[in-house]
C-alpha cells in the first residue's frame, strides 16, 4: 500500500514506524509541516501500563525512549503555605523533543520517507495514496475538509491556561495553588529531564482578566508567572516557546474513518491535560491502527476495527477528563478546606481512585489521612473547633471511625443506617396506626450493628401527613410512648444514636404500601390530600387543596406538636423532611409550588413557608439537640429546584440553626430523572457541604468501607448511610 | 442464582416440533425458566403467543418475557394476554417489557417511536391496576398478577423500574456492565424506598460444539444485530463459545448480585440444550 501520514508528531511518527515494521512492503510517506527540529511544547507523561504496550509494539524504541526518561512517583499538593506529598503514582516524562527524536531516527531507520516544512493545504494533492493517516492534530486539514462525514465537534473549555517550561529540577508531579489579589491560579508542574520541567498555568477567565493577561504579549504572561510562582520556583527561570493562553478545547469526532481516511490522536479526540493522557491515547491509536491493518486484509475492515477498538477506550478517558476539568473549573468552592481533604480531594477527583488505593499505595500517606480525621475532622465546615479537640494520635483508625459532633452530641462513628418503618409493616387490621413492637425489634437490631447513627422516617406529623395507611406516626401520645420505649432499648443496648425523621407527605399521601409500587392511591379510605398547589402527583392520584393559611399553621403546629414529643421520647437528632416531593418538598420546587402568594415565586417565596416550620421546631426543640434536614438538593426534571437553589436554601438553614443535611434528590414529579448508581448522591452532597459551610449526612447506595472513607477523606459529606446488601 | 434457558424462538428457520421439544427437554432441568425475546420485523416468534403453547408442554419452568416491545401493545389487551398466560401456566409468567431497541418494529406496528418512553411508563401503571381490579380476566394466581420486570438502560428506565415494577432486565454484556447495571436497579429501588431487593434477571447467548456450529452461532448474532451497525461485531464476540466461558460468566453475574440468568441459543439446535445442561451439570448447577 502507498500510505500518506499528514503530521509528523508522536502519533504519525509511531504509526508510521509500526506499519513499516509490521509490513515493510509498505510505501511510508510522513509530511511534516514544521521543520524537523521545531517542536512546541516542553515534556510529556506516560503511566507504567502505556509503557507496557509500547514494549510490546515496538522494543527498539521503546528502550530508547526509557533510556530518556525521568520517572517518579510522587504527587505534591501545594496549597496554603504547605505541601501535602503521596507516594506510589508510577509516572514517567520525557521531553517532547527526545521522544520526537527517538521517533524520527526510527522511522529513517525503517526507510520511512520522511518529509518536512512540507504544508498540505488542499488535499487533492495526496490523491495518488491508498490511504490518509491524518495525524495533523486539533486543527487536522482531513477532518475539516470532510467534517460533514467526521462529525466533529469542539467544545472550548472554561478556564485559561498557558503551556511554559522551567529550567528547574523537580521531584514529584507538583499540583501548586496560589491565591493572589487577582484570583486563584493553579500549576501542573512536571520534571522532563534532567534539567527542566513542565509548567501549565491556569486560572478562571475573571482572575486572567483581573491580571490583564489578555493585554499582554508572550513575555507579560512569562513574567507574570515567573512573579506569581517565585516562591516554588527557588530562583528558576520560567520558560516560553511560542507559548499562548487558551481555552483546552475538547475535541470528540463521530467518526473516526471516512473511505481510505484515517484520523488519530489529537485530529480525532482531545482530554484535557490535568489527567495527561494526551500523547499517551496518540500512541495507543497508533498501536490499534497498525494492529488492525496487520490483521485484517480489506481496508475498511481494517478501519473499523481501530475504530471499534479505540473509540470505547478514549471516550472513557474523555469522561474521566471532563470531570477531572470540571473539578479544576471550579475548584474555588474547595478553598474551605484544609491542605489535607483538600489534597485527598484533588487525588480521587477521577472517581477511579480511592482511599483503598492511596493507602496501599502510600502507608504513610493513609496514616496521615487517618491521623487528621481523628484530630481535625470533628472540626465544622465553617471553621469553628469543637469543645472538645482531640489529642494528637500515633495512629488512627479510618475516617469512617472518627466521631462526629454535632451541638452537644456526639456520634461514634460516621456510619448510619436508615431504616424505613413502612417497609417492614405488612398491612394489618389490627394495628392501624402501628408503629411498633416488630418494628421495634429491627430498630434495634440495626443499632446493634456498631453504627454511630440510626436514622428511622418518614413519621408522619399527622393523620393527614401519612403516605399509606401503615405508616408509623408521631401524633398520638401512645405513639409517643411507644417511641420512649424504642429510643430506650437502642440506647440500652448499643452506643448509636438515634435520629427520626419528622414528615407530612403532602400530595404523596394516601397511597398503597409501597410493595405494590408507588404513588397507587388506595382502592377506598382515602383521605384529602394538601399540597403547595392543587397538581397532582400522578395522573391517577387525588387532586390535593392548594394550602391556605389555615392549613399552614395546623401543619405547622403538627411539626412542632411532634417535635416535642420526639424530646420526650429522648430522640437525639430530628430530621425534618424537604425533599422526595413530600409537602414541605412541594414548596421548594418551582414544578409544584405555583401559588400567587408571598409562598410562591421566586425562591426565597417558596422557602417562606418551609422556613416557618423549621424555625417552630428549632423553638421548639432543646437547643442542645441538632436538627437536621433532608432536603432535596435537585429536582433531576428540566425547569426544576437545582444544586445551586439547594445551596442558598443550604446556606439559610444554617444561619436559622440547622446543624446538617441529608442530601436527596428526585422524586419531586414522576418524571424527575436521577442518574441512579453507587454514590449518586455523593456530589450534590460535596456541594452543599463545601459551598453552604454545613456538615452533610449521603446515602445513595453506598456498601462497602471504601466508597465511605473515600467519601468522609474527601471532605465531600461528614456521615454516611450505608446500604449493606445483608441488610 | 438460578438459570434458565432461552427458546430458540428468536432464531429464524425453528420449527414449532423444536419449540416444543426444547421446552419439554428444559422442563426436565437443570433451567428453571424459558426465556423468549422480542422482535416484531423479523423471522422469529412472537413471544407470547410462543408461551402460551409451550405453557401446554411444560409444569414446572418459569416463563419469562426478556423482555416484550411494552409500546407494541394496547394496555388492556396486554394485561389480557398476560393474565390468560398466567393462569394457562398456573403462575409460572414473568413479564419483562422494556422499550426495544429498534425503530423499525414501531415504524412497522404504526406506533410512535418518540413516545415509546411515555407509553411504557403509562402502561406499567395500568397493568397491575387491570390484574388487580380483576375487570379484566382471567383470575390471575396471585391477585396483584405476574410478576413484572423491567429492562432499559436509560436513568428514566430505572426510575420506571423501582416506580412499579418487581424487578430489572439486563439486557446483555461482560460482567462488569451487568454489575453496573444491577447497581443502579439497586440504587433506584433503596432511594424509592421499596421493601426488599429487586430481581434482577439478565441473559447472555451461547454456542457449543465444533467449529461450524459456532460459526453458524456468530452468523446469526451478527445478523441479528445487524441493525446497531458496527456495535453487531462487539456484540457478536460476546457470544460464549466454551464450558469455561460459560462457568466463568455465570461466577461473574453470581457474585454480582443476578438472581436468574437466562442463556440464549445462537444455534436452534436441541443439541445445545443438552450442551448446556451438562456444562451445567459439570459446574455443580442441578434443578432447584
Amino acid at each position: 500500500m502507498k500510505i500518506a501520514i499528514l503530521g509528523g508528531g508522536p502519533a504519525g511518527l509511531y504509526s508510521g514506524l509500526l506499519i513499516k515494521k509490521a509490513n515493510p512492503a509498505h510505501d511510508i510517506t510522513i509530511l511534516e509541516r514544521n521543520a524537523a527540529d521545531v517542536t512546541y511544547g516542553w515534556g510529556v507523561v506516560f503511566s507504567d501500563r502505556t509503557l507496557a504496550s509500547f514494549q510490546r509494539a515496538d522494543y527498539k524504541s521503546y528502550e530508547q525512549i526509557t533510556n530518556q526518561f525521568v520517572i517518579w512517583d510522587t504527587i505534591d499538593v501545594y496549597y496554603r503555605g504547605e505541601t501535602i506529598s503521596c507516594r506510589g503514582h508510577v509516572i514517567a516524562g520525557i521531553s517532547r523533543k527526545s521522544l520526537l527524536h527517538i521517533l524520527q531516527k526510527r522511522c529513517q531507520e525503517l526507510g520511512i520517507s520522511l518529509r518536512f516544512s512540507c504544508e498540505i493545504n488542499d488535499l487533492a494533492q495526496l490523491e495518488a495514496f491508498d490511504l490518509l493517516i491524518a495525524a495533523d492534530g486539533v486543527n487536522s486539514i482531513v477532518r475539516k475538509t470532510y467534517a460533514e462525514q467526521f462529525g466533529p465537534t469542539i467544545e472550548p473549555g472554561k478556564a485559561k491556561y498557558i503551556w511554559l517550561g522551567a529550567n528547574k529540577v523537580l521531584d514529584a508531579f507538583t499540583f501548586i495553588f496560589r491565591e493572589n489579589e487577582h484570583g486563584l491560579f493553579q500549576v501542573h508542574a512536571y520534571p522532563f529531564s534532567g534539567t527542566s520541567s513542565t509548567f501549565l498555568v491556569e486560572c478562571d477567565e475573571a482572575s486572567w482578566l483581573r491580571a490583564g493577561l489578555d493585554k499582554v504579549d508572550e513575555a507579560g504572561s512569562l513574567a507574570y508567572c515567573q512573579k506569581l510562582l517565585e516562591d516554588n520556583l527557588d530562583g528558576a527561570r520560567l520558560l516560553s516557546n511560542n507559548s499562548k493562553w487558551i481555552n483546552f478545547p475538547t475535541l470528540k469526532t463521530k467518526t473516526w474513518h471516512y473511505r481510505n481516511r484515517v484520523l488519530l490522536g489529537d485530529a480525532v479526540h482531545t482530554a484535557h491535560f490535568s489527567i495527561g493522557s494526551g500523547t499517551k491515547l496518540a500512541m495507543e491509536d497508533a498501536i490499534a491502527l497498525s494492529g488492525a491493518l496487520e490483521q485484517y486484509s480489506d481496508l475498511d475492515s481494517a478501519l473499523n476495527a481501530y475504530e471499534l477498538e479505540r473509540k470505547p477506550v478514549v471516550e472513557v478517558f474523555q469522561r474521566a477528563a471532563a470531570e477531572s476539568q470540571a473539578y479544576f473549573e471550579t475548584i474555588k468552592r474547595y478553598l474551605g478546606l484544609d491542605p489535607m481533604p483538600f489534597a485527598f480531594q484533588l487525588l480521587t477527583r477521577s472517581g477511579r481512585i480511592t482511599y483503598d488505593d492511596l493507602r496501599f499505595r502510600d502507608v504513610r500517606f493513609g496514616e496521615a489521612v487517618d491521623r487528621w480525621h481523628a484530630e481535625k475532622a470533628d472540626v465544622l465546615p465553617a471553621g469553628e473547633l469543637s469543645p472538645d479537640t482531640r489529642q494528637s494520635v500515633i495512629f488512627a483508625p479510618p475516617p469512617m471511625f472518627a466521631p462526629l459532633t454535632l451541638r452537644s452530641l456526639t456520634l461514634l462513628n460516621r456510619i448510619a443506617l436508615s431504616y424505613r418503618v413502612e417497609a417492614f409493616s405488612p398491612p394489618s387490621e389490627e394495628h392501624p396506626d402501628r408503629v411498633l413492637k416488630d418494628e421495634a425489634s429491627e430498630i434495634y437490631k440495626r443499632a446493634r450493628s456498631d453504627v454511630g447513627l440510626i436514622l428511622v422516617g418518614p413519621i408522619a406529623v399527622s393523620e393527614q401527613g401519612r403516605m399509606t395507611p401503615h405508616d408509623a406516626g408521631m401524633y398520638k401520645e401512645h405513639q409517643a410512648d411507644a417511641w420512649k420505649g424504642i429510643v430506650r432499648s437502642v440506647h440500652n443496648g448499643s452506643p448509636a444514636m438515634i435520629a427520626v425523621e419528622l414528615n407530612h407527605a403532602g400530595r404523596r399521601g394516601s397511597t398503597r404500601p409501597r410493595a405494590e409500587g408507588l404513588d397507587r392511591p388506595l382502592r377506598e379510605h382515602n383521605w384529602p390530600l394538601l399540597s403547595a398547589s392543587a397538581l397532582p402527583y400522578t395522573p391517577l392520584s387525588q387532586v390535593p387543596k392548594e394550602m391556605n393559611r389555615a392549613d399552614m399553621e395546623q401543619v405547622c403546629n403538627d411539626f412542632v406538636r411532634s417535635a416535642s414529643w420526639a424530646h420526650r421520647a429522648n430522640v437525639d437528632i430530628l430530621q425534618l423532611n424537604m425533599a422526595h416531593g413530600y409537602l414541605l418538598a412541594s414548596f421548594l420546587s418551582p414544578l409544584t409550588n405555583q401559588r400567587c402568594d408571598a409562598y410562591g415565586g421566586d425562591l426565597q417565596s417558596r422557602l417562606r413557608f418551609p422556613l416557618e416550620v423549621f424555625d417552630a421546631v428549632r423553638a421548639a426543640w432543646p437547643e442542645n439537640k441538632p436538627l437536621s434536614v433532608a432536603l432535596n438538593t435537585a429536582d433531576c426534571v428540566n425547569g426544576g429546584f437545582t444544586i445551586d437553589d439547594a445551596v442558598i436554601v443550604a446556606r439559610t438553614l444554617r444561619a436559622h440553626g440547622c446543624d446538617i443535611i441529608a442530601v436527596q434528590v428526585g422524586q419531586t414529579t414522576i418524571e424527575s430523572e436521577p442518574a441512579y448508581g453507587r454514590g449518586f448522591l455523593t456530589p450534590f452532597s460535596e456541594r452543599i457541604r463545601n459551598e453552604a459551610g454545613i456538615p452533610t449526612i449521603v446515602g445513595g447506595y453506598l456498601t462497602t468501607s471504601n466508597e465511605i472513607n473515600t467519601i468522609l477523606a474527601a471532605g465531600r459529606a461528614d456521615l454516611c448511610i450505608v446500604d449493606s446488601p445483608d441488610i | 442464582m438460578q438459570v434458565g434457558i432461552g427458546l430458540p424462538s428468536g432464531n429464524p428457520g425453528t420449527s414449532n416440533q423444536l419449540i416444543f421439544d426444547w421446552a419439554r427437554r428444559a422442563d426436565v432441568g437443570p433451567f428453571t425458566s424459558l426465556g423468549v425475546i422480542d422482535r416484531l420485523v423479523y423471522d422469529s416468534y412472537e413471544p407470547l403467543s410462543t408461551l402460551a403453547a409451550v405453557a401446554a408442554v411444560t409444569q414446572r419452568v418459569k416463563l419469562a418475557t426478556t423482555i416484550v416491545i411494552g409500546p407494541l401493545h394496547n394496555n388492556a389487551l396486554l394485561a389480557k394476554m398476560s393474565a390468560t398466560l398466567d393462569a394457562l401456566s398456573e403462575g409460572r409468567l414473568v413479564l419483562g417489557l422494556a422499550v426495544g431497541a429498534r425503530k423499525q418494529d414501531y415504524e412497522v406496528a404504526g406506533i410512535d417511536y418518540r413516545t415509546r418512553g411515555r407509553r411504557l411508563t403509562e402502561q406499567l401503571s395500568a397493568l397491575r391496576s387491570l390484574w388487580e381490579d380483576g375487570a379484566i380476566g382471567p383470575k390471575t394466581v396471585s391477585p396483584r398478577g405476574p410478576d413484572l420486570l423491567i429492562g432499559g438502560l436509560s436513568d428514566q428506565g430505572y426510575a420506571r423500574m423501582a416506580r412499579y415494577a418487581d424487578g430489572y432486565v439486563h439486557g446483555g454484556g461482560p460482567p462488569r456492565a451487568f454489575a453496573r447495571g444491577a447497581d443502579k436497579a439497586r440504587a433506584a429501588w433503596r432511594d424509592a424506598g421499596r421493601p426488599g431487593k429487586p430481581q434482577i434477571w439478565a441473559q447472555g447467548y451461547f454456542a457449543l460444539g465444533d467449529e461450524a456450529t459456532l460459526e453458524a452461532g456468530y452468523q446469526y448474532m451478527r445478523n441479528y444485530y445487524a441493525f446497531t451497525g458496527p456495535f453487531a461485531e462487539r456484540i457478536a464476540a460476546g457470544l460464549l463459545t466454551s464450558p469455561q466461558s460459560i462457568a466463568q460468566f455465570m461466577r461473574g453475574y453470581e457474585e454480582a448480585g443476578c438472581d436468574e440468568l437466562v442463556l440464549f441459543p445462537s444455534v436452534p439446535d436441541i443439541a445445545q440444550l443438552e450442551r448446556l445442561a451438562d456444562v451445567l451439570a459439570g459446574v455443580g448447577r442441578r434443578t432447584r
